[in-house]
């Protein structure tokens, strides 16, 4: 008879779950993981990982077919989509073990199932209709002091918009499409939404992008987001924003789409295929929590700065514990969380320290407060910019569209946030998330020497524009 | 493989803790949840739980033993199927030392050049954990920093303490090992975590004297003051901002401000007299009321005003980068107030009239006493007046409050046998002490300055013109 008692038990083995239980493992903690479908959760298996495979096939696919550009020749470039999304799948296929040699390493549990909680400390777990892997402990009933609510999220339906899988499609099909759209409308201009629209885009498809809300990524910085739509434009995605999709009329291959302008104005789109990206819902149904008295707020579980929520014994994390919906996110909401429980005493979620990517081309990142939101907390403060064509690297890559942008907070010179896009700036942008943690001011900043000939480069005289003191501009 | 049984943290402040008692001992077989041992801290007795199974090989840290670190292995348990004696010899010797843990406890004698650096300035300033006792600070540590004043802060705190004017070094950080964080100085600029004033320079001026005796009462900590009082003997009052403001205005003039002190007598009996005179003749309104009812004080802050006029190099503020001849004399006059003092500012009292300084000086009071002040009403000001005479105070010194060069105290006007003419008279004499910041203000200066000053005193009719 297996064991069925532990310290910790985690429902959801997503990037959140997953390491929450190798740092619970870490702290000595007995812990177990309960995972109904994919050891690794959405991320490693639909969502961060297997995108950014698609992707950099589209990437490549795109240099092949500029290779005159950088004095190479390659003629009747083409691709195979079945290869590209095998390719995708064996990615994801190997994260998802991955994944599962962390838990054996670590001495987690996993057990297979859909779990429910009943009381605080008590958790029963019914057969999933996925295989177990082997080595999983079954359904049945399982206790632990503390219980880790990890379950993620899924995309949201709108009325009229509800994906089918075939025609209208979510994620999940987008990343594994039966063959290559020849025209596509995207709904949402989210971080998933603007990254298959930008594959798509790549791999042939006329595309089209609805945003409801003025403007595309809305959560980005205005000039960035508008920078990044001309780009997009530039490659031929069509976008309409403040438009509305208002209907969608089915025939047996193809999609028509009747497209409100926000000012009443209609216009009518047919098309193979539609991805709804219009956001996530936390997956908060059907674990016990209604009964057991968890208070949710807008669709997540509220939870206080260390993941605890009104239930003594039930934390949250990641998706299911509100937004920003970010794997790294949840990630460090769950080490927060077992830190806590260990009596470490963990500085709370700052989530104005969370950094965002869309992996679109040009890619975007950002972290903090945009001007706009500075503006709206009347914070005096100091706007510094430097566009890539600036820099030499940049220059040498080919690819010098885009720009970093800085914020700092006039009276202190505390960095109050960073916006970047153009090439590769989903790695730039680390750079200014350790510098905000690590609470430095424009000085260390200018103070500190960048490599040259680098991208980074323009994170410093981004800065150095901030206080008029731009080099290479 | 052996299993380390740490130190727990058994409260989130948890530094160190007394090992209390073992409730198991080597060779001992435990289970998860059973209790081993008891921890005792400042606070209370908890008990410790085995969180694996297997055997006790090894306790490292004996019964009894105060102020185990947190996270110091103090026992070691063998797995299932391990040999507990092996076990126990692989792990005979100390664990893991105390993590050089000091680094992160700021000295905050800072102050102090380093080559002066006393023997017990290691000792004293430790701001340890809430936990420590007394005993505990006698313990000197051959702590990795004892020699060194650096204070770990990020950049953005070092700044945002700057411009509120903290030291970084009273400051308790919050961040990883201590560091200071941002919201470490937000905290302190409402006076949360702030640490007593460092050591001021002068101790380490005065070699001999200094060494000998204990350090300053400020450079205590909170928790070095409060220790040496029973729990339960006193009553914590927090601070109000007025408080916190006089503390730290006044310790910053003492410490920084060199300042020495004049006295002199003046004879006061025409001063009588003439008040006398002039608030007997003052005009009644309908129901009686006199116009105006001069006081004593009203007559020193004038003379104190047309003094600065008549020796306008006293009536002066220092800066670095100059000095600040004031044209005008703007006298601030000390208002005691329940739990502080205010100095509101007659402003340009040289040409106000006795009777206008009166009026004006009684609105002032009056809402300073309801703290209905604006802060242009008690800002700035080039000298001022403190007068404990209602108090019969014959003579004392006054802090000078910056940006202010000088400041009068006045003492009682009283009777007083004085000599005069070889015969020995019955007189009104009141002392008054003028403290001087010897930046702007010399002796022979002061001197003049306060000749002048008891010069219209005792002649109030010169005032006037």
């Amino acid at each position: 008879m297996a064991d069925t008692n532990f310290d910790i038990i985690i429902i959801g083995s997503g990037p959140g779950g997953y390491v929450t239980a190798i740092r619970a493992a870490q702290l000595g903690f007995k812990t177990a993981i309960v995972e109904r479908s994919f050891v690794g959760g959405i991320c490693s298996n639909w969502g961060c990982i297997p995108t950014k495979a698609l992707l950099r096939s589209a990437e490549i696919y795109h240099y092949m077919q500029h290779a005159k550009d950088y004095g190479l020749s390659a003629d009747n470039v083409s691709f195979d989509p079945a290869a590209v999304v095998k390719r995708s799948r064996g990615v994801a296929n190997r994260m998802n073990t991955g994944v599962g040699f962390l838990m054996k390493k670590n001495k987690v549990s996993v057990i297979w199932g859909e779990a429910n909680i009943g009381a605080p400390g008590k958790i029963s777990v019914k057969a999933s209709q996925t295989p177990a892997p082997k080595d999983a402990l079954g359904p049945g009933s399982y206790q632990a002091k503390h219980i880790i609510v990890a379950t993620g999220a899924r995309p949201r339906a709108l009325p009229g918009l509800e994906p089918d899988k075939k025609l209208v499609w979510t994620y999940f099909e987008a990343m594994n499409p039966d063959k290559m759209p020849k025209s596509l409308l995207v709904v949402g201009s989210g971080a998933i939404g603007i990254e298959f629209a930008s594959f798509y885009r790549t791999m042939g498809a006329d595309v089209t992008v609805v945003e409801v809300l003025p403007q595309i990524l809305p959560v980005e910085d205005a000039e960035i987001a508008g920078a990044a739509r001309k780009a997009f434009e530039k490659q031929g995605i069509k976008i309409l924003t403040g438009a509305k999709v208002a209907k969608l009329d089915k025939k047996s291959d193809s999609v028509t789409a009747t497209i409100d302008d926000g000012s009443g104005k209609t216009q009518t789109l047919t098309v193979d295929r539609v991805i709804s990206a219009v956001g996530v819902v936390g997956n908060i149904e059907g674990i016990g929590l209604e009964k057991l008295g968890v208070k949710t707020e807008r669709g997540t579980i509220a939870i206080d700065g260390h993941c605890k929520t009104n239930v003594p014994g039930i934390y949250a994390i990641g998706d299911v514990a509100g937004p920003p919906m970010l794997a790294h996110k949840a990630e460090h909401e769950g080490v927060i969380c077992v830190e806590a429980i260990k009596g470490l005493d963990p500085h709370p979620m700052d989530k104005s320290l969370i950094p965002g990517c869309t992996y679109c081309h040009p890619q975007i990142a950002s972290v903090g407060l945009t001007e706009q939101a500075a503006k709206d907390k009347k914070l005096d403060i100091r706007v510094g910019r430097f566009p890539f064509i600036g820099n030499g690297k940049a220059v040498a890559l080919g690819d010098d569209q885009g720009l970093v942008k800085v914020i700092f907070e006039k009276a202190t010179g505390r960095l109050l946030g960073a916006h970047l896009v153009g090439p590769e700036v989903t790695e730039l942008i680390q750079g200014f998330v350790v510098a905000m943690n690590l609470e430095t001011t424009e000085e260390e900043l200018m103070h500190t020497i960048f490599p040259h000939p680098t991208l980074s480069e323009t994170m410093k005289e981004a800065v150095l524009d901030a206080y008029g003191r731009v080099l290479n501009m | 493989m052996p299993i380390n049984i740490l130190m727990p943290a058994l409260s989130p402040t948890m530094e160190k803790g007394n090992l209390a008692k073992w409730l198991k001992r080597e060779g001992d077989t435990v289970k998860a949840g059973d209790v081993i041992a008891e921890i005792e801290t400042d606070k209370a007795t908890m008990e410790v739980e085995a969180v694996d199974e297997g055997t006790i090989a090894k306790i490292v840290v004996p019964e009894g033993t105060a102020d185990v670190p947190v996270n110091d292995v103090i026992a070691v348990l063998a797995a299932e199927g391990e040999d507990a004696k092996a076990t126990a010899e692989g792990v005979g010797q100390s664990p893991k030392k105390p993590e050089p843990k000091a680094e992160a406890k700021r000295e905050p004698a800072k102050s102090e050049p380093k080559a002066e650096a006393k023997p017990e300035a290691k000792v004293e300033p430790k701001a340890e954990a809430p936990a420590e006792r007394p005993v505990a600070s006698q313990k000197t540590e051959p702590s990795a920093n004892s020699g060194s004043n650096r204070v770990f802060a990020s950049p953005l705190a070092r700044r945002m303490a700057k411009d509120a004017g903290i030291d970084i070094g009273r400051i308790e950080g919050s961040g990883p090992h201590g560091r200071i964080i941002a919201r470490d100085v937000e905290a302190a600029k409402s006076g949360k975590g702030l640490k007593a004033e460092a050591a001021p320079a002068t101790a380490g001026a005065a070699p001999s004297a200094a060494a000998a005796t204990t350090a300053p009462a400020s450079a205590m900590t909170d928790q070095q003051v409060l220790s040496l009082f029973e729990e339960g003997s006193y009553e914590l009052v927090p601070h109000d901002g007025m408080r916190r403001t006089i503390a730290q205005r006044l310790q910053a003039s003492t410490q920084t401000i060199p300042h020495f002190y004049l006295t002199m007598d003046c004879d006061i009996g025409r001063l009588l007299s003439a008040r006398e005179e002039i608030n007997a003749s003052a005009p009644k309104d309908r129901e009686g009321k006199p116009a105006f009812k001069l006081s004593v004080n009203d007559f020193v802050v004038k003379a104190m005003a047309v003094a600065l006029q008549r020796i306008p190099d006293a009536n002066v503020s220092w800066t670095e980068g100059g000095m600040l001849k004031h044209r005008h004399s703007d006298i601030g006059v000390a208002v005691a107030l329940p739990g502080g003092l205010i100095t509101p500012i007659i402003r340009q009292a040289e040409g106000k009239g006795l009777s206008t300084i009166s009026n004006e000086m009684r609105d002032l009071a009056t809402r300073a006493r309801s703290r209905k002040l604006k802060p242009q009403e008690y800002q700035g000001g080039t000298s001022a007046v403190s007068n404990l005479g209602m108090y019969g105070i014959k003579d004392f010194t006054a802090v000078i409050n910056p940006p202010h060069a000088t400041i009068l105290a006045v003492g009682a006007g009283e009777e007083r046998a004085v000599v005069r003419d070889g015969k020995i008279v019955v007189a009104n004499v009141m002392s008054v002490t003028l403290s001087c910041d010897h930046r702007a203000v010399d002796g022979a200066l002061g001197a003049e300055l306060l000749g002048a000053f008891k010069a219209l005193i005792e002649n109030p009719l010169m005032m006037v013109v």
